[in-house]
């Protein structure tokens, strides 16, 4: 059980665009909403309307400033949930194989009813993807919204994790990793996406796609500008259009 | 790493059960395990509740406690089914040992066999406890083999510590000698070992940083300014556990005088005082040694939850771990 599949048939899982996040927390919200009233129901709420509250959330968004040498700042926000690693370190550890890896498409997952609480899985994984709910006693996690993206209850294109079909910005976006010719996969190739923490050796399959350099002329290829698709060329226009453009020109 | 009371509990009190129990083994081995029924019944008694007391202690910070006979399933990968498998298995020979100890049921040849296979089990059970630990590699100050070399010896040392007291007020003089010896050894090597350790976590390199968790290496320098919430939340109460500095320094030297160098000090003294006809005495320091072993160790594995810092918390601020 808490052996892991040597390959699953799919990888699914979501690609991060860190460029397009603009650190608005609606994945976040939208995933307790859904997750609140689905397969790991319910997502305890402690003191929800107190002076502390807190609970269980399987998504997190940070934000961070990077500084380099030179003191140029960038803000950058970073959602943070459940990789659905291909080495799963939170899958082995497990003594009661509750925590498990499904082979058809790799999603990883816990089984509560054995869960016993321990919390060694959430020892076990560097991205703290593992959240412990105090008032059931057994750790719950992302499950790739696993009720919704095979509902067939709903239509397809809602069959999307809740994260991904919420976000406003369009950040975040969800497929097959393990096939190569998949838009998401096209999507890292293209924009040189990258694992967090490689060095785990977690083998992660979410992908967190780059910052583009900023437009004040440090770094490489600039962001697109919208403005400069405009030229000069009359080409096209109209006869008013190219006569007010000669008389001003 | 949040230090829980109930784990703090089960490595030092598992831990001490099972040194005494490898020691007793020896001792058979040897032919100088004292046949007296009221000796045995407290000395085996004794590690027996400790090692009982531990493994229930262990199951006290479970969230579902009544599930833990689940924890024995996924031996083939799991360190902590594996740690609850051995412990299990050794309760037979160690059981049959004490029997045949305290009340002689069986010939003391195959007593010396069940007391070393009863050994090794509680040296396999010490290692299983300590591989949950250093397999982490989550965890740096965890993830190296002073964590096991740690385990392996801390318990054994306390045990042999408390046997070389309970030894001596039933007067068992050259059993109680033997056992000083090598409780004074373990001590010497323990404190090795503890200071080795250490040395390694104030001297290692960087595993993971904030660059590599969020990716943003490249970019420069990486700080939290928007953090995801802004009360603390099941990450940073369990893995995010921050210790004063000056704690650190206090309690580690606790660790290493109170669990070391006075354990050591009362063994030599003591030794001189029994040589001497002085028994009173040297059982009164003897049991020092074993109160002082005590703090020490429950002080040295504080700190080894204390000072463990967690790769989740790079997200959250932490530069390097």
């Amino acid at each position: 059980m808490t052996s892991l599949p040597k390959t699953t048939a799919k990888k699914l899982g979501l690609v991060v665009d860190l460029d397009i996040c603009v650190g608005c927390h609606a994945c976040a919200v939208n995933c307790k909403e859904w997750n609140a009233g689905a397969k790991s129901a319910p997502l305890t709420d402690y003191d929800p309307y107190g002076k502390k509250p807190d609970g269980v959330w399987f998504n997190r968004v940070h934000t961070y400033e990077t500084t380099d040498e030179a003191g140029h700042g960038q803000t950058v926000h970073f959602p943070r949930s459940c990789l659905h690693c291909e080495d799963a370190p939170c899958v082995t550890v497990c003594p009661t194989g509750a925590s498990y890896k499904r082979e058809e498409d790799g999603i990883v997952l816990v089984n509560e009813d054995i869960c016993i609480g321990c919390k060694l899985c959430s020892w076990a994984c560097p991205y703290g993807a593992r959240e412990y709910d105090e008032n059931e006693g057994v750790m719950k996690k992302c499950t790739l919204c696993v009720d919704k993206i095979y509902n067939e209850n709903l239509p397809e294109e809602s069959r999307v994790p809740a994260c991904v079909s919420t976000c406003p910005a369009g950040a975040r976006s969800f497929g097959d990793l393990g096939d190569p010719d998949s838009e998401v996969s096209k999507l890292v190739a293209a924009r040189g996406g990258y694992d967090l923490m490689p060095e785990q050796g977690t083998k992660p399959v979410n992908k967190y796609l780059p910052p583009r350099p900023r437009q004040d002329g440090r770094g490489g290829d600039k962001a697109p500008r919208m403005l400069e698709h405009a030229d000069d060329s009359t080409e096209g226009a109209g006869l008013i259009a190219r006569w007010v453009d000669k008389i001003l020109s | 790493m949040h230090p829980a009371k109930s784990v703090i509990f089960f490595t030092t009190a598992s831990g001490a059960g099972y040194g005494m129990m490898i020691w007793l083994g020896v001792l058979a081995a040897l032919g100088m395990l004292p046949q007296e029924t009221v000796f045995g019944i407290l000395v085996f008694g004794l590690a027996f509740a400790l090692i009982v007391g531990g493994l229930l202690s262990s199951t006290f910070h479970l969230g579902r406690p009544e599930r833990a006979w689940r924890a024995m399933s996924q031996w083939r990968t799991s360190w902590l089914s594996r740690e609850g498998l051995a412990a299990i298995i050794g309760f037979v020979p160690l059981g049959l040992f004490a029997l045949v100890a305290i009340f002689s049921i069986a010939d003391m040849a195959l007593g010396v066999v069940l007391g070393l296979v009863g050994a090794a089990m509680a040296l396999l059970t010490l290692y299983c406890t300590a591989m949950i630990y250093a397999s982490l590699k989550t965890i740096p100050a965890w993830h190296n083999r002073w964590t096991v070399a740690g385990y392996l010896v801390l318990g054994p040392m306390n045990g042999a510590v408390i046997l070389a007291f309970l030894l001596a007020v039933f007067g068992f003089e050259e059993a109680a000698g033997t056992m000083r010896t090598i409780a004074g050894v373990m001590i010497i090597i323990g404190l090795t070992v503890k200071t080795f350790y250490w040395k390694h976590l104030a001297t290692a390199p960087a595993t993971s940083t904030a660059g590599s968790a969020t990716g943003l290496g490249h970019l420069g320098k990486v700080e939290m300014t928007g953090s995801p919430h802004d009360q603390d939340n099941y990450l940073l109460r369990e893995m995010g556990f921050r210790i004063a500095r000056k704690h650190a320094r206090k309690l580690g030297r606790i660790a290493i005088v109170l669990g070391f160098w006075m354990p050591l000090a009362c063994l030599l003294v003591a030794g001189i005082f029994l040589d001497g006809g002085l028994p009173a005495a040297g059982i009164a320091l003897l049991f020092v040694a074993v109160i002082a072993c005590q703090i020490g160790i429950t002080a040295e594995r504080w700190l080894f939850f204390a000072e463990a810092r967690h790769a989740v918390t790079l997200y959250y601020g932490e530069k390097a771990l």
